[in-house]
């Protein structure tokens, strides 16, 4: 079974900032994996490279067998072409900690947009598909409002439904629970778990331990820029071998 | 903005909270008396007021007084000769004004542009026709026969002077002048819109253009119509300049009558209320585009003049308003 996300040495850097200092994990296909670490480790900026909103400087990563932002030809990388780049991203869904919903757009514009734009689909497919999605969120009466008129928890819900309109092999979770009040929190990780039930190969960079602990099928943690300890959820979680896992993991839990 | 919120209306209160207790005897609770109280003098305001209005009918009779044939300024305000120069006026308007905004959306993605080349174009560009006069400039492009009497562009010649009419002149003169300062707009507008919209955008798979013109222009809207009224507004006063180089706008009407019938005050005073007519008449335009462009960043929309005016009707006639 080929990995759906594989990293080999990967670095990052922005000017003097070494922010990724070679990672190598891989994902397998219909896992839900968990980036935890302190703020600064560079979880989301990886995470930000597997869809090529940022450009690795070394290494090698690719997503369902395929690099990202290159493409290879004998021993050469080429740059890829913006449209093809928007071509990758297509598969790849991603949620992003301050939602990032279209905000001049209803919730149901807003996950109608991309099948129409991009895959060029018709308004009655799209919308139909929409309204499917928004209540598989628990926001189908919600579905003429605007952002501004959604909670923080329910605007994150849409902005799962908008990802998942595109119909993504795999999803990316930038701390989709860190800018919503403590309340507001179980209604996205419910949505989250039946993402996961479903079998969708997940990427979730969280501070949720509970979530992680209970959904997870791998864990890695981060810090400085390295993976530190990778494996189970649960074992890594209760038993964690390295000193600066447990010093983070004593402050967190 | 929490679920609370959105649920609290929907869900009934249980039977036992003090909430619906009070509600299922309100004879137990008597409203509470409303306070009676002498409202505090305000001498200030009334003095302020009597001086303005004194002044303002200084004014007026002044103008009752002063030697004005009001008759005349009757006689003229739909004469042929100003009703067609205001037409003219109209027409360089929108024309330069479409001109800006083109030339304004170009420059600024230029300016925005990582090609360093175009960059440096479109910033010289502002420099120029925002840093010199727009009196000046429509001098320049008048008076451009001077220095090019021949207009060669290689599949089009002619004499400089037979392209430069009064009309190109003021086209040329207003609409680039106009594309400088929508430029910086149009900029400031693009520059207003989160960079976490692009990402999103992006993220989804749009390209480079769909995500400008699906999720950034629409945003940077809300930005760029206030100032691009203003400018609109700004520019239909502006264009009587181009009486200077004589084109019979507005304003060279207005003059050439006055100068012909000794009635130069009167018609200046014909002019203004046409001006006044057009600006109020895009400012009212203005208002209900600002309206549309607010979808979404405000949670309920501001009434309409004319829903205030109904609303402030059925308030007074029924109740008075510190009653409701």
């Amino acid at each position: 079974m080929t990995a759906m996300v594989k990293a080999e040495g990967v670095h990052k850097s922005y000017g003097a900032a070494h922010i990724l200092k070679g990672i190598d994990l891989e994902v397998a296909p219909r896992e839900v994996f968990c980036l935890v670490g302190p703020s600064g480790s560079g979880k989301s900026t990886f995470l930000r490279c597997i869809n090529h909103l940022e450009q690795i400087n070394a290494g090698r990563l690719s997503v369902d067998g395929r690099l990202v932002g290159y493409r290879e030809k004998g021993d050469k990388l080429y740059e890829l072409k913006d449209s093809e780049v928007a071509a990758h991203r297509r598969d790849i869904g991603m949620v992003f900690q301050r939602f990032n919903l279209f905000p001049h757009m209803t919730a149901l514009e807003n996950v109608m947009e991309a099948p129409i734009q991009v895959k060029g689909e018709a308004k009655a497919v799209a919308r139909e598909r929409a309204e499917r999605l928004l209540d598989r969120v628990g926001l189908g009466d919600k579905s003429r409002n605007y952002p501004s008129q959604l909670s923080g928890g329910q605007q994150q819900r849409v902005a799962i439904a908008r990802a998942l309109a595109m119909e993504p092999k795999l999803m990316l979770f930038d701390e989709p629970t860190s800018a919503l009040d403590p309340e507001l929190v179980g209604d996205v990780l419910d949505v989250m778990r039946g993402l996961a039930e479903d079998g969708m190969t997940m990427i979730v960079v969280t501070h949720e331990m509970g979530f992680a602990r209970e959904v997870g099928d791998a864990l890695v943690f981060m810090d400085d820029g390295v993976v530190v300890e990778a494996g189970n959820p649960r074992d890594v979680l209760t038993n964690p071998q390295h000193d600066r896992t447990k010093a983070f993991l004593s402050k967190v839990l | 903005m929490t679920d609370k919120f959105d649920k609290a209306p929907a869900e009934e209160p249980p039977e036992d909270s003090p909430v619906a207790k009070a509600e299922a005897t309100p004879a137990s609770t008597p409203p509470p008396e409303q306070i009676k109280a002498i409202p505090v003098r305000h001498w200030g305001r009334w003095a302020s007021g009597v001086i303005v209005v004194a002044l303002f009918g200084m004014l007026i009779y002044a103008f009752s007084q002063g030697n004005v044939q009001w008759g005349t300024v009757g006689d003229f305000i739909f004469d042929d000769r100003i009703l067609a120069g205001m037409g003219r006026t109209l027409l360089i308007s929108v024309l330069s004004m479409a001109i800006g905004l083109v030339l304004g959306v170009v420059f600024a993605v230029m300016r925005l542009s990582k090609n360093p080349v175009t960059g440096a174009v479109a910033w010289l560009y502002i420099w120029f026709f925002r840093g010199t006069p727009v009196f000046v400039q429509l001098l320049l492009w008048f008076n451009l026969a001077l220095i090019f009497p021949i207009l060669n562009i290689g599949f089009y010649k002619d004499e400089m002077i037979d392209v430069m009419t009064p009309f190109m002149v003021a086209l040329l003169g207003l609409g680039l002048n106009e594309g400088a300062y929508m430029a910086e707009i149009v900029r400031a507008g693009i520059q207003s819109v989160d960079e976490g919209q692009t990402e999103a955008s992006h993220a989804l798979g749009m390209n480079n253009s769909k995500t400008m013109r699906r999720v950034v222009l629409p945003q940077a809207m809300r930005v760029i119509v206030p100032p691009t009224g203003n400018e609109f507004i700004n520019l239909l006063k502006t264009s009587s300049l181009v009486a200077a180089v004589t084109y019979v706008d507005l304003t060279r009407a207005a003059q050439n009558i006055g100068s012909t019938s000794f009635a130069v005050m009167e018609m200046l005073l014909v002019a203004s209320v046409w001006y006044l007519v057009l600006t109020s008449i895009f400012s009212v335009g203005q208002y209900y585009l600002e309206r549309r462009y607010a979808r979404g960043s405000l949670r309920t929309l501001p009434p309409t003049p004319w829903q205030k005016v109904k609303r402030n009707l059925s308030l007074s006639s029924f109740s008075s308003p510190r009653g409701a």
